[in-house]
């Protein structure tokens, strides 16, 4: 077991030392590797703070609920105190008929035409916003609201909704996509280079075989070569991702409250910064696996 | 130690290195093998420690058949030979000290230990002072004397050695076969490729011409 330890120990450190004998080299495949995983990586943080993103009044869906033209006050009254015991609800707005008229009359395109009518033709409204905004437990509110006497329609506006989700998924699918490609590049850019590796150090690896080194011997320090460049990536990337979030932090915060909603850029964590170090690196280690099975029979003449 | 039972050696596109050779080294003795060059001795000592393998016959080393091991098992067999190659097999990046240390990191010896053991056998080749020199920093016998160091670390029980004298000035060839002959006389079993046979005087001599051994 001591044995086996040192073996790996040994190997580590020759990987390092190779790492640290061609240091321009071994920056250039490291900023490469962090790149290639800032792009998704990043994607990624951005979509997680989107998914946070919450509407402040004007932009969070609404439920209008339109009360028949023949319903008078008390049957509006009536009806807000049902919907004030509604647990699901969490505010009511009510439209009197003329304020709506009212509001009507001031857009100058409408007036003349409001005017000529005998009578107010707006029924009495209400503008809800559910507790809940995901969309199916609004379209069950409408449903059920649907069901009342005296509401003659109820309308959700849930196009925004619709379009953030199909936004969001595609953004997803997108970093998806992103992430798959950019994860065979890094396989690709890791086999590369173990592959220069294996060709640089084949006296190494033709006298290690001659004296008695066995595959996993000689295969040892290249793993931890590749190994090493994925987790050196994989730090690249989180330092990429985790200042692009201070730059952008403002300025995209600006833009949003432009639409009179939030969105806070939120730095990778813990668990995925650590899931970001573990795939790179373990990424890396793949790269270099597949280079090995490919190249290493042949260059070591054994 | 080593028996050989009628064994050839043919390589593409049929050109036969060696032809039905049988001869038997036993333990501690030492064995030169010459012959002119091409007859054979190169290919011979590839074929003891599993670098070549045989067209036909059987090579036995301690009893084990070295044509019939799997990959997988060779290393093993490598590990009990200690060989010095003809073009020595230096690694130019590492210095004395590292290379002489490659055979225990393969067999995973203990750090300390193994330091000790780099250094006795440097001490041994007269090279303890050199351990910090990379290869091209030494002469050609210190060179020569460095493959042996590393040869011998492992403490094995054969030594192969491939023309260890060639390109060696008389004394420092002398030198280097005294070395070899030190190793036979604690126990080691030797057998030396070499066209120089008068520097191991009391040596058994196998005589190799194109392939073939001669009585």
């Amino acid at each position: 077991m001591r044995g086996w330890l040192a073996q790996h120990g040994e190997a580590a450190r020759l990987a390092l030392r190779r790492l640290a004998t061609a240091p321009l080299n071994s920056a250039l495949y490291l900023l490469a590797i962090g790149v290639a995983l800032a792009l998704p990586a990043g994607g990624q943080m951005l979509l997680a703070s989107a998914q946070g993103l919450a509407g402040i009044t004007s932009a969070a869906p609404q439920i209008t609920v339109f009360m028949a033209a023949s319903a008078d006050r008390a049957m509006a009254t009536e009806i807000e105190s049902r919907l004030k015991k509604r647990g699901d609800i969490r505010r009511i707005q009510f439209l009197p008929r003329e304020e709506t008229l009212a509001r009507m009359k001031a857009n100058p395109g409408l007036r003349d035409v409001i005017e000529a009518l005998a009578a107010n033709p707006f029924p009495d409204a209400f503008v809800l916003t559910a507790a809940d905004e995901g969309l199916r437990a609004q379209e069950q509110i409408v449903a059920e609201l649907r069901q009342w006497p005296r509401i003659e329609h109820v309308q959700l506006d849930s196009d925004w909704v619709r379009r953030l989700d199909a936004l969001l998924e595609l953004g997803r699918t997108a970093v998806r996509v992103l992430g798959a490609l950019l994860s065979a590049g890094l396989i690709a850019i890791s086999f590369s280079i173990i592959r220069m590796q294996v060709l640089t150090h084949r006296a190494e690896i033709e006298v290690s075989g001659l004296l008695g080194a066995t595959d996993g011997f000689i295969r040892r320090p290249f793993l931890y070569y590749g190994f090493l460049l994925g987790l050196g990536g994989g730090i690249v990337a989180w330092l990429l991702v985790g200042a692009a979030v201070l730059w952008l932090r403002a300025p995209l915060g600006e833009l949003v409250r432009l639409y009179d909603l939030t969105l806070v850029l939120q730095a990778p964590g813990m668990r995925d910064s650590a899931l970001l170090l573990a795939f790179a690196a373990g990424l890396g280690w793949l790269g270099a696996i597949i280079s090995l099975r490919q190249h290493l029979r042949q260059k070591s003449g054994l | 130690m080593i028996r050989f039972d009628r064994v050839s050696k043919r390589y593409p596109p049929g050109v036969d290195a060696l032809s039905d050779v049988s001869f038997e080294v036993a333990e501690r003795e030492m064995v030169l093998v010459s012959g002119h060059s091409g007859a054979g001795k190169s290919t011979l000592l590839k074929l003891i420690a599993g670098i070549e393998t045989s067209t036909g016959g059987a090579v036995l080393v301690g009893g084990q058949n070295v044509s019939g091991l799997s990959r997988p098992a060779l290393p093993y067999l490598r590990r009990r030979i200690g060989m010095v190659f003809q073009d020595q097999k230096l690694l130019f990046d590492r210095n004395a000290f590292e290379n002489v240390m490659l055979p225990l990191s393969i067999t995973g010896f203990p750090r300390r230990e193994a330091a000790q053991r780099v250094r006795a056998a440097l001490d041994k080749v007269g090279l303890s002072s050199r351990e910090k020199a990379r290869p091209v920093m030494l002469s050609g016998g210190e060179q020569q004397r460095l493959a042996i160091a590393r040869a011998v670390v492992g403490r094995p029980n054969l030594l192969l050695a491939d023309e260890p004298t060639a390109h060696l000035d008389a004394d420092t060839a002398a030198d280097v076969a005294r070395i070899f002959m030190e190793f036979n006389d604690v126990g080691v079993t030797v057998l030396i490729a070499t066209y120089a046979g008068d520097l191991f005087p009391g040596a058994r001599r196998l005589q190799l011409e194109h392939g073939r051994l001669l009585a």
